[in-house]
């Protein structure tokens, strides 16, 4: 559904995606794993044409992103969790919810039923819906940034390191999170430097190094052997 | 080596800690340096390393503990003061002047060390300035280079040229800031060789994420984790505690 | 005693007028970033549409209604063609680029119109008595009308779906494009609001002291003065400093001439910028 090839991209001079191919079908959670600096959080930017992509081609259910103004994305079913989760802190949490909510084809009744689902996945949501988005705890930023993407009904959610800072309930609740999005047959892109969740959350992961993929596997099979995990993300 | 004594510290810090409203960013960090070492400083996501970093070279003021370099304290003190005793840092974003050549950046940088009042002797000491800046950009294997324009070279030689400027004001501690970011493979090697060369007359502190640069160039490690000290010791050792494998791997 | 209330009622009434100018003016500035210094030009051009629109119908409110439209619709054109094709470079660019827009509006006006003064009278007549004091009815009426105008303004900014959006897009403009919204659709709108509520400051404004080509500079002298004082891109900043510098200017017009009592504005700014360069009514940032 989602495929990059042999992406690459550059910040200016520096060079910083080196023929990435990643692939994400419909439904799948996918892995992209790798220390700070590799490149996770840019491939995650090229898809959403932020970075200044130089090579390769990135499609969608077919279709070429290369032309799809930014505006365009959300609309073609792929929504974006950025890594500084980024809510708009002077928006309630409710309309922080409603920038995804109004859209085209959105009948009062789709949407109470959307908002319903949602607040039964993140009750405290409910609770502070007319507080500033700003005013919201850590984790739960993390909880309304990944709320107001399911706002969009997306086919695929870029999730960029959800369980960066969080405490470990926070990040045992971000994993029941990621499990029932599978569920309901949402596509993820995972990107995180925690190996355990990802190996959970994931069938299958790639590893990345200085800008490139370096390792593809099945999550089972970096389970039986931990060696390359502890290459590329260990010490 | 030099014979290492404890009068040749030349950076502690002792109980640093740096709060932001009720979040502890550094946390009791004590560390030693000695003079003439490699340090690495290492830790996952918001340990504190950038906060460390900016404390010892001024940009941001801790809210308690110690700084002492060269036997002074210098915790609180501005930039520029601290660049005149002898701290030099890189930067992750670039720092050079884009429009002047690569001589002219190394040279700007090392009149801020041997700036002359004088008019009439300028000439002479014009000359001095510059054998002095063309001795570093050999040391950062950018000799070729002197009257390229700053903006024309490429990545990799962008930032060694950041660390050339660095360089240029005759530092005794070197603060590099992941200076290998955003390299290819090749760079990287060659950056690494590049402050091994360099490393024989200076202290250097190296803050990076590319474990291979870190485990080959540092002589000590220091890992931090959410603001504290985890662990510290040689290579080998910290690649053995399973504590450290533990917050990377989050196992 | 009652030449102070006449000032306190000038302060008001010129403050709500002054804040329906900064208000379209803070918006932009807020959401794109663009400092448009041909805001006052806007309202000079919708007081000469008001005016032409009134000797033709004879109907002020037509002729309000009117101008707004029309100018609306000539800020949207003048974003999309020579705005949008700037964005993201130097903001050196877009200062030019108003400022050339500027001059071109006046002299089309004088073009238009003829060098003479044009009048639009008040549409309602009559003054009001409050202790021992005559004020114009219709001045009072303005204040009001301008209230209310900005009072839909910020409902709809609060609770509209497309405030929602402009709100979004002032704060985060990348996030808001990855939550669908088309940031430059809401621009352009957020220009030809802005241009409007200029407008029907002209036509507003009119009766009090005739339209020429030249009007517009005064207010967007002040109305740039309002919006540093009050904190870029801040509205509710922007309103209560376009009151509180009216109402000094007002005040300082007791003791020097009116022409004098505008360095008032001019020492609140320089003040504003020495000790809270964030704006006055602006909560400072830890």
């Amino acid at each position: 559904m989602l495929v990059l090839e042999r992406v690459d991209a550059h910040y200016g001079k520096s060079h910083v995606l080196h023929g990435v191919s990643i692939e994400v079908r419909s439904g799948e959670v996918v892995g992209l794993l790798g220390r700070n600096g590799v490149g996770k959080t840019t491939t995650l930017k090229a898809i959403m044409g932020m970075a200044r992509r130089t090579g390769g081609r990135i499609t969608f259910e077919g279709r070429d992103l290369h032309g799809v103004p930014p505006h365009g994305l959300a609309g073609l079913g792929i929504a974006w969790v950025p890594e500084e989760r980024r809510i708009f802190r002077l928006l309630t949490v409710l309309e922080n919810l409603r920038t995804g909510l109004d859209r085209a084809g959105m009948t009062p009744e789709r949407r109470e039923g959307l908002l319903e689902k949602v607040y039964a996945y993140f009750p405290i949501l409910k609770e502070r819906r007319n507080q500033a988005g700003g005013t919201l705890s850590g984790g739960e930023q993390q909880m309304l940034a990944i709320a107001r993407a399911m706002m969009l009904e997306p086919k695929i959610i870029l999730l960029d390191e959800p369980t960066e800072g969080l405490m470990p309930r926070m990040v045992a609740q971000i994993q029941a999170i990621v499990h029932a999005l599978h569920r309901d047959g949402v596509a993820i892109l995972l990107v995180e430097q925690n190996v355990p969740l990802t190996l959970d959350a994931a069938g299958r992961v790639y590893i990345m190094e200085k800008g490139a993929v370096r390792h593809h596997a099945s999550s089972a099979e970096l389970r039986a052997d931990q060696r390359v995990i502890h290459e590329y993300l260990g010490v | 080596m030099s014979t290492l004594t404890t009068s040749s510290t030349i950076l502690k810090t002792e109980a640093l800690t740096v709060r932001f409203g009720g979040l502890a960013a550094l946390s009791n960090v004590s560390l030693s340096v000695p003079t003439g070492e490699i340090r690495g400083v290492i830790g996952p996501n918001g340990a504190g390393k950038s906060t460390f970093f900016n404390c010892v070279t001024g940009v941001l003021q801790p809210t308690s503990g110690r700084i002492v370099f060269n036997g002074e304290d210098i915790a609180g003190l501005p930039p520029y003061t601290i660049s005149r005793k002898a701290i030099a840092r890189s930067y992750q974003i670039t720092n050079l002047l884009p429009g002047a050549t690569v001589l002219e950046n190394v040279r700007i940088a090392s009149q801020s060390r041997h700036h002359s009042w004088s008019m009439l002797r300028h000439h002479r000491s014009y000359r001095d300035v510059i054998d002095r800046a063309r001795a570093v950009l050999a040391d950062v294997a950018l000799a070729d280079k002197e009257d390229e324009l700053a903006s024309n070279l490429s990545h990799g030689e962008q930032r060694n040229l950041e660390i050339g400027i660095a360089l240029a004001t005759e530092p005794k501690l070197l603060c590099l800031d992941e200076p290998t970011a955003g390299m290819s493979v090749a760079e990287t090697h060659a950056t690494v060789d590049l402050i091994r060369r360099i490393a024989r007359d200076l202290t250097i502190l190296i803050v990076e994420h590319d474990m291979e640069v870190v485990m080959g160039l540092a002589h000590t490690i220091t890992v931090l984790n959410y603001g504290e000290v985890l662990a510290e010791g040689s290579p080998a050792e910290i690649q053995a505690n399973p504590r450290v494998q533990e917050i990377y791997l989050k196992t | 005693m009652d030449q102070i209330l006449v000032q306190t009622l000038h302060g008001l009434v010129n403050g709500m007028v002054l804040a329906m100018v900064a208000s379209g003016l803070t918006l932009i500035f807020g959401i794109m970033d663009i400092v448009n210094f041909a805001h006052g030009d806007l309202l000079m051009l919708g007081a000469f549409v008001g005016a032409s629109v009134l000797g033709v119908t004879g109907n002020y409110w037509l002729a309000l209604l009117a101008a707004a439209v029309v100018i609306a619709l000539l800020g949207a054109l003048l974003q999309v063609t020579t705005l949008r094709p700037l964005i993201g470079r130097d903001p050196l660019t877009t200062i030019l680029a108003t400022f050339g827009v500027s001059l071109v509006i006046q002299k089309y006006a004088l073009w238009q119109w003829g060098p003479s003064v044009r009048r639009i009278s008040e549409p309602v007549r009559g003054d009001f008595t409050m202790f021992h004091v005559q004020y114009p009815w219709y001045r009072i009426a303005t204040a009001i009308l301008a209230g209310l105008i900005l009072a839909g303004l910020w409902l709809f900014l609060k609770y509209g779906k497309y405030g929602i959006w402009i709100r979004a897009t002032t704060q985060d403009r990348v996030m808001a494009q990855a939550m669908g919204i088309p940031v430059p659709l809401v621009y352009t709108a957020v220009f030809a609001i802005g241009s409007a509520m200029a407008a029907a400051s002209g036509v507003l404004f009119g009766p009090f002291a005739g339209v020429t080509q030249t009007m517009g500079f005064d207010f967007t002298l002040r109305a740039f003065i309002v919006v540093v004082v009050g904190g870029m891109g801040n509205l509710g900043g922007s309103i209560l400093a376009s009151i509180f510098v009216s109402l000094l200017e007002a005040y300082a017009a007791i003791v020097v001439s009116p022409a004098q009592a505008v360095i008032v504005s001019f020492v609140v700014l320089v003040l504003t910028m020495l000790f809270r360069p964030t704006g006055l009514f602006v909560p400072t940032p830890k």
